[in-house]
């Protein structure tokens, strides 16, 4: 298969038809379905899909905390600098986690624990990963604070997290998330519980970093708004498959895909006025009852009987841009079976 | 002139502040509203809008009589709720009914969808079964959804139905003001354009009025006919949607719109405005916004700024106007 991702730099993480099913009583529910997708060095990679279309498996899935024993990877690879970390032992994976790749979680307020210091919740990963002598941890953890614009941080290490605001509490979250010096930051939802005012703020504090310290990230959200803030490119995710891949441009100025096309106008924009939401009638399926062909058909406008039968090939646009589409296929006759064929 | 069918006059609602739970000194006030005014005519949306803990869910809590103001006056069709008799306030809590965010949990999980949607009616008196029954199913089918889900239990829906439901609810009482707070905020984009639209469509059939506070900018300009801004339990600017959306004037209105507007890749976001809400027990000065503004002119730190008819239909609280 095809891979999606066209990514100008050398990537850093590569993803490669990963696939993380849940085995339950009302059967298997392919949360991630052959994700494929790269990030480059100091990329940001945003990950734009509606809920419960696998974009936290999908990175729960890098760092191998896919919760268990329902949930299990079943196959692909996740190449960090090339080495496959599906295949690390668990103390191996343990040096990845924080110190290589770290990930800043849905509903970050909560991530803090109320009955230890800010101080000591910054460190704790210096301490986890012995990236600095003992005596050097406090500077670390002050330098750490005012990275994220925390004023006088020094004289704020002994304070418990109530003593801090919701945006100064995200903001002590990013900061432990990079103490460790990682080369990838996976931020699912960070900024969905704050003001937009917050959370513009965040964004751009987030980007600064990105720049001062070469990381590298993937963004996970539904919201257009904040992705257009950080990300250069964009997958967009369906039913725990990758169904296009753009750069941010071009996903406000021509997306290919019927369900990026339908997502970009359901949003409701502030610079302009319709008089009714072009609305996508229906609900995203669940994963355990996935129909046939592509996932997006019975909500999509442009159905054809192909689409029902078969999942679209990837097809490649222009640099950079890919869909998993039937309107976009080359030959869509290459890709279907023999004997179901079928001129329109 | 005929009443405005919901009027807030001058109302505050201060909550006490208390140090140690047992001996309980009051240490100061929370100025959650402070000094309100807005009216809300028949068939029209009034928006709420501002950063979080501004005082917008207070104010929408005295509407539903969940809050009692600590000063002022709310009025529904001209007549003080402090002064209207048991039944008066029996078709009140009838006719004003809410939507809150969060579907899940504002709606009964051990009751079926017929219940749920037909308890007012029971809470109000006097309907025989039969008729609950009839009245739920055509609200039901008001809001798109199938009948024959009233046997259902909340937890087999999705969260776009869930809010439908919440909506046949507030509904089914023949209501005229209903209380949107964040109706949209957990549900995902498809979803939310789906519920738009048929607030848009039932206000149209209904004539229904709304009190739609939301912090999304965007649901706001599209579901109001006029908007307020709040700020630390004041409104600091109200006009028409249109006006106030497209030229905005308070500073913080804004900044506000500003935040929201996407930015492209690649061009410089220079529209953050810094800090954040201070704490409302302790309000800054003259002008509340005065520390976050970057007009702020040295009058602004003492004096503040009264809201004033800068134009028709439109009041700023700022000295620039
Ligand atoms: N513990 C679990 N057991 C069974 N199925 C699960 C479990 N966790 C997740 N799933 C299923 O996996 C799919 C993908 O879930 P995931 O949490 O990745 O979605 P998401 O895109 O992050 O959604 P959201 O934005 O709501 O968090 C969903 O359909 C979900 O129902
Ligand atoms: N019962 C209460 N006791 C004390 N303070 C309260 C209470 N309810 C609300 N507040 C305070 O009033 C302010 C406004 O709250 P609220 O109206 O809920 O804000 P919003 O809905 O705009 O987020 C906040 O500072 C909040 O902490
Ligand atoms: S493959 Fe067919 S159903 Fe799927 S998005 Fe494309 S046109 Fe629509
Ligand atoms: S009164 Fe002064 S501080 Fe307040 S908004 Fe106007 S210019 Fe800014
Ligand atoms: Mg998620
Ligand atoms: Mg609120």
């Amino acid at each position: 298969m095809d891979t999606l991702a066209n990514a100008p730099r050398a990537p850093l993480l590569e993803v490669k038809d990963l696939r993380t099913y849940f085995f339950t009583r009302w059967g298997t529910g392919k949360a991630v379905d052959g994700v494929s997708f790269s990030l480059g060095e100091s990329e940001s990679l945003g990950l734009l899909g509606e809920s419960g279309c696998g974009k936290s498996m999908t990175s729960l899935s890098i760092l191998r905390l896919v919760p268990r024993p329902a949930g299990r990877i079943v196959g692909g690879q996740v190449l960090f600098r090339g080495r496959d970390l599906l295949r690390l032992s668990e103390e191996e994976m343990r040096q990845v986690r924080g110190r290589q790749i770290a990930m800043i979680l849905q509903d970050p307020l909560s991530t803090l624990n109320p009955v230890f210091t800010i101080g000591d919740q910054v460190a704790e990963p210096l301490r986890v990963h012995r990236i600095v002598p003992r005596s050097g941890v406090r500077e670390r953890v002050a330098k750490l604070l005012s990275l994220v614009r925390i004023p006088a941080p020094e004289s704020r290490l002994k304070d418990y997290p109530h003593q801090f605001s919701g945006g100064m509490r995200q903001r002590v979250v990013g900061a432990t998330a990079i103490s460790a010096g990682p080369k990838v930051l996976i931020a699912d939802e960070p900024t969905t519980s704050l003001d937009v005012t917050i959370q513009a703020q965040y964004l751009r504090l987030l980007k600064e970093i990105q720049r001062e310290s070469n990381l590298s990230i993937l963004y996970i959200t539904h919201d257009l708004g904040t992705l257009a803030r950080i990300c250069d490119r964009v997958a967009v995710m369906y039913a725990g498959k990758i169904v296009e891949q753009l750069t941010v441009e071009a996903l406000f100025e021509r997306p290919a895909h019927p369900y990026t096309e339908a997502l970009l106008q359901s949003v409701p924009r502030m610079d302009r006025k319709v008089h009714r939401f072009p609305s996508i009638e229906g609900s995203p399926p669940l994963v355990h009852a996935l129909p046939p062909g592509c996932a997006f058909a019975p909500r999509c406008p442009r159905a054809q009987d192909i689409c029902r039968r078969e999942f679209p090939p990837v097809t490649k646009l222009d640099d950079g841009h890919s869909v998993a589409c039937w309107l976009h296929a080359k030959d869509p006759h290459d890709s279907v079976p023999a004997g179901s064929q079928e001129r329109p | 002139m005929t009443p405005s069918l919901l009027e807030a006059r001058n109302v505050r609602k201060h909550f006490p502040v208390t140090k140690g739970l047992i001996l309980g000194g009051n240490v100061g006030w929370v100025r959650a509203v402070d000094d309100v005014s807005f009216r809300i005519d028949a068939g029209e949306t009034l928006g709420l809008v501002g950063e979080s803990g501004c005082g917008k869910s207070t104010t929408a809590r005295l509407v539903l009589l969940l809050e009692q103001p600590s000063d002022g006056q709310i009025l529904y069709e001209g007549v003080n709720l402090k002064e209207m008799s048991g039944d008066d306030l029996r078709r009140y809590r009838g006719t004003v009914q809410a939507v809150f965010q969060d579907p899940q949990s504002s709606l009964n999980p051990r009751m079926r969808v017929g219940g749920i949607v037909g308890e007012p009616l029971e809470v109000n008196g006097g309907f025989p079964r039969g008729e609950v029954r009839e009245r739920v199913a055509e609200v039901l089918h008001n809001v798109n959804l199938d009948p024959a889900f009233a046997t259902l239990y909340p937890h087999e829906f999705s969260g776009g139905q869930r809010q439908r439901i919440a909506l046949a609810r507030a509904l089914v009482t023949h209501s005229r003001l209903i209380v949107l707070d964040e109706p949209v905020a957990s549900l995902d984009a498809s979803i939310r354009s789906q519920i738009i639209n048929l607030l848009k469509d039932l206000q149209d059939e209904h004539g229904l009025s709304y009190l739609l506070i939301t912090h999304d900018l965007a649901v706001s300009r599209h579901l109001s006919h006029r908007v307020a801004v709040m700020y630390l339990g004041r409104i600091v600017e109200e006009g028409t949607a249109d006006t106030l959306y497209a030229e905005p004037l308070h500073p913080y209105t804004k900044a506000l719109i500003a935040a929201a507007l996407p930015v492209r890749a690649g061009t410089p976001d220079d529209t953050v405005v810094a800090g954040e809400v201070p704490n409302p027990m302790n309000p800054p000065s003259g002008c509340r916004f005065h520390p976050r503004c970057p007009l702020a002119m040295a009058r602004c730190a003492e004096e503040e700024p009264v809201l004033q008819e800068v134009a028709p239909e439109r009041r700023v609280a700022c000295h620039l106007f």
